[in-house]
C-alpha cells in the first residue's frame, strides 16, 4: 500500500493561498470583463444592424469552436509582443497574469453572450411593445425593462458559468503560472509528494465548487418562486 | 511588428529528417481523433448506464449516481486527469500500478486521457439522459409495465431509445466538447494536435504559422463534426416533436 505523508501541506499553506489569490483574481476579471463584453456582443447580435450582427456571431462561434489550451496558448505568445510593442514594456516583464487575464475574459465573453442572448428573448415581447408605447427609446426599452428582467431571469446561469471557469483558470497551468493548482504541483514535485498535494488540490477545488453550485441551486429556487 | 512569415516550414523536414513538421501536426490530429472517439465512446456507455441510475425508482441508487456527477462536474478537468495520471497508478494494488508504469510511455499517456475525458464527459451524458428520460411522458413507462415488461426490459426497450432520439442536440455540444477537451491531454505529455503545435513552435521558432495551422485544424475537426450530428440529428427526430423535440 501507499504511504500517505501529508506532512508537507500545512507548511505551503501561505504559498498555497497566494495561488489561490491568482486563480481567484483571474476569475473576477474574466467575470466581469465577460459579463459586460458579453451583453455587448448579445446586444449587437440582436441589433437587426448586419455589420454588428455578423461580427458577434463571428466572435461568438470562432471561440467556441476552439479549445480553450489553444486560446490561452494564443494570449501567452500574442500579448506579451502586444504590450511591448505598444507599451514598450521590457521584454523581460512578467506579463503571463495579464495574458491570463484577457484571454479568459475574451474566451468567456463568447459563452456569456449566448447566456445573456437567451436571457434577453426569454423576456416577452409585449414588454418592450409596452415600453415603446409609454415613449422610451431603444436604449431605453434594453437598459430599464429588458436587461434588468433578463439579468434576474439568468443569474443562476451566469453563476454557474463563473464556477466553470474558476475551474478552468487551473488551465494556466500551460504558462507555467503558479495560480492555486499550479502551486499545488510545485509543491507535490518538490517535495516528492505528488499524490497527496494532487489530492488536497482536488479536495479544495471540489469543496469550494460544490459549495457554490449549492448556494446557487437554492438561489435559482429563490428567483423561480 | 516585423515577424518574418514563413509558410514553408511546415513542409521543411525535421530535424532527424524522416518526415516533415506538418506530417507532425497530421499525427497530432490523429492523436486527437483516436483520443476523443474512444473517450466518447466509453461516455456514451458509462454515461447512458450512470443516467438511467439516476431516474430508477430505488432512492439509493438514485444518490449515488447523483454522487457520481458531482464528483466529476465538481474538480478541474485537469486536476482529474494529474490524478488519474500521477496518483492512482500508486494508490492501486502493487501489481496493476507497475503494470501501468511498465508500459509504453505514450500508451500510458492515452489510456490515463481517455478515461480522464471518459468519465468526464460520462458524467455530462448522464445528466442529459436522465433529463431525457425524465421529459418522456408517464405514460410511456406505466404502459411498458403494463405490457408486462419487467422494469429493466422497459428501460431497454422503451425509455432509452426513445429518450436518446430527443437529447441528439445537447449530445451534439457534448460531443463537440470532448475534441475541445482533448487538448488538456498536452500537459501530460500526450502528442495531440495542441502539444504538436507547441513542439513546432520549439524546432521552428515560426510560432504564428503554427498555432494558425493548428486553429485551423480545430475549427475543420468542429465543423465536420456539426455536420456529421446534423445528419444524425434528422435521422433520429421523433415524429410529432417540434423540431429537437426540447
Amino acid at each position: 500500500m501507499y504511504d500517505f505523508d501529508w506532512s508537507s501541506i500545512p507548511g505551503a499553506l501561505p504559498f498555497l493561498w497566494e495561488g489561490m489569490k491568482i486563480s481567484l483574481e483571474i476569475t473576477l476579471v474574466a467575470v466581469i470583463v465577460g459579463i459586460l463584453w458579453g451583453t455587448l456582443l448579445a446586444l449587437m447580435r440582436l441589433s437587426g444592424i448586419s455589420p454588428l450582427a455578423y461580427f458577434a456571431a463571428g466572435y461568438v462561434n470562432l471561440f467556441r469552436s476552439i479549445p480553450l489550451v489553444m486560446v490561452l496558448l494564443w494570449f501567452f505568445l500574442i500579448v506579451p509582443q502586444f504590450m511591448q510593442a505598444v507599451l514598450g514594456l521590457a521584454p523581460t516583464a512578467d506579463t503571463r497574469l495579464v495574458s491570463a487575464m484577457m484571454g479568459f475574459a475574451l474566451f468567456e465573453s463568447a459563452y456569456y453572450a449566448e447566456i445573456i442572448r437567451a436571457g434577453i428573448q426569454s423576456v416577452p415581447k409585449g414588454q418592450v411593445a409596452a415600453a415603446y408605447a409609454l415613449g422610451m427609446t431603444y436604449g431605453q426599452a434594453m437598459r430599464l425593462v429588458v436587461l434588468p428582467q433578463a439579468f434576474r431571469n439568468m443569474l443562476p446561469l451566469l453563476l454557474t458559468q463563473a464556477i466553470i471557469l474558476f475551474q478552468d483558470t487551473s488551465l494556466v497551468y500551460v504558462s507555467a503560472l503558479a495560480d492555486f493548482f499550479g502551486a499545488a504541483y510545485k509543491v507535490g514535485d518538490r517535495d516528492g509528494r505528488l499524490v497527496e498535494l494532487l489530492l488536497f488540490a482536488g479536495a479544495v477545488y471540489f469543496v469550494l465548487c460544490y459549495g457554490a453550485s449549492y448556494a446557487v441551486k437554492r438561489l435559482q429556487r429563490r428567483v423561480s418562486a | 511588428m516585423g515577424y518574418h512569415w514563413d509558410w514553408a516550414v511546415l513542409f521543411r523536414a525535421v530535424p532527424t529528417g524522416e518526415t516533415t513538421y506538418l506530417a507532425w501536426m497530421l499525427s497530432g490530429l490523429q492523436m486527437t481523433v483516436m483520443l476523443s472517439l474512444s473517450a466518447w465512446a466509453m461516455a456514451l456507455v458509462v454515461g447512458s448506464l450512470m443516467g438511467v441510475l439516476r431516474t430508477v425508482p430505488n432512492r439509493w441508487l438514485a444518490r449515488l449516481a447523483a454522487g457520481y456527477v458531482e464528483v466529476f462536474r465538481n474538480i478541474p478537468l485537469l486536476v482529474q486527469l494529474f490524478i488519474w495520471y500521477f496518483v492512482l497508478p500508486e494508490l492501486l494494488p502493487p501489481a496493476l500500478g507497475t503494470g501501468f508504469k511498465q508500459m509504453h510511455p505514450v500508451a500510458q499517456q492515452f489510456l490515463a486521457s481517455m478515461v480522464c475525458l471518459g468519465f468526464f464527459t460520462s458524467a455530462r451524458v448522464c445528466e442529459q439522459v436522465r433529463a431525457g428520460i425524465q421529459s418522456l411522458p408517464r405514460g410511456q413507462m406505466h404502459a411498458a409495465l403494463a405490457l408486462g415488461l419487467t422494469l429493466p426490459q422497459a428501460y431497454r426497450h422503451v425509455l432509452v431509445p426513445m429518450a436518446f432520439r430527443l437529447i441528439v442536440p445537447p449530445l451534439t455540444s457534448e460531443f463537440l466538447n470532448i475534441f475541445k477537451n482533448s487538448a488538456v491531454c498536452s500537459t501530460i505529455g500526450l502528442l495531440e494536435l495542441a502539444a504538436q503545435g507547441r513542439q513546432l513552435v520549439d524546432y521552428t521558432a515560426q510560432p504564428y504559422e503554427s498555432f494558425i495551422a493548428v486553429t485551423l485544424l480545430y475549427l475543420m475537426l468542429n465543423a465536420i463534426v456539426m455536420l456529421g450530428m446534423r445528419q444524425v440529428e434528422k435521422r433520429a427526430r421523433v415524429p410529432g416533436y417540434i423540431g429537437s423535440g426540447k
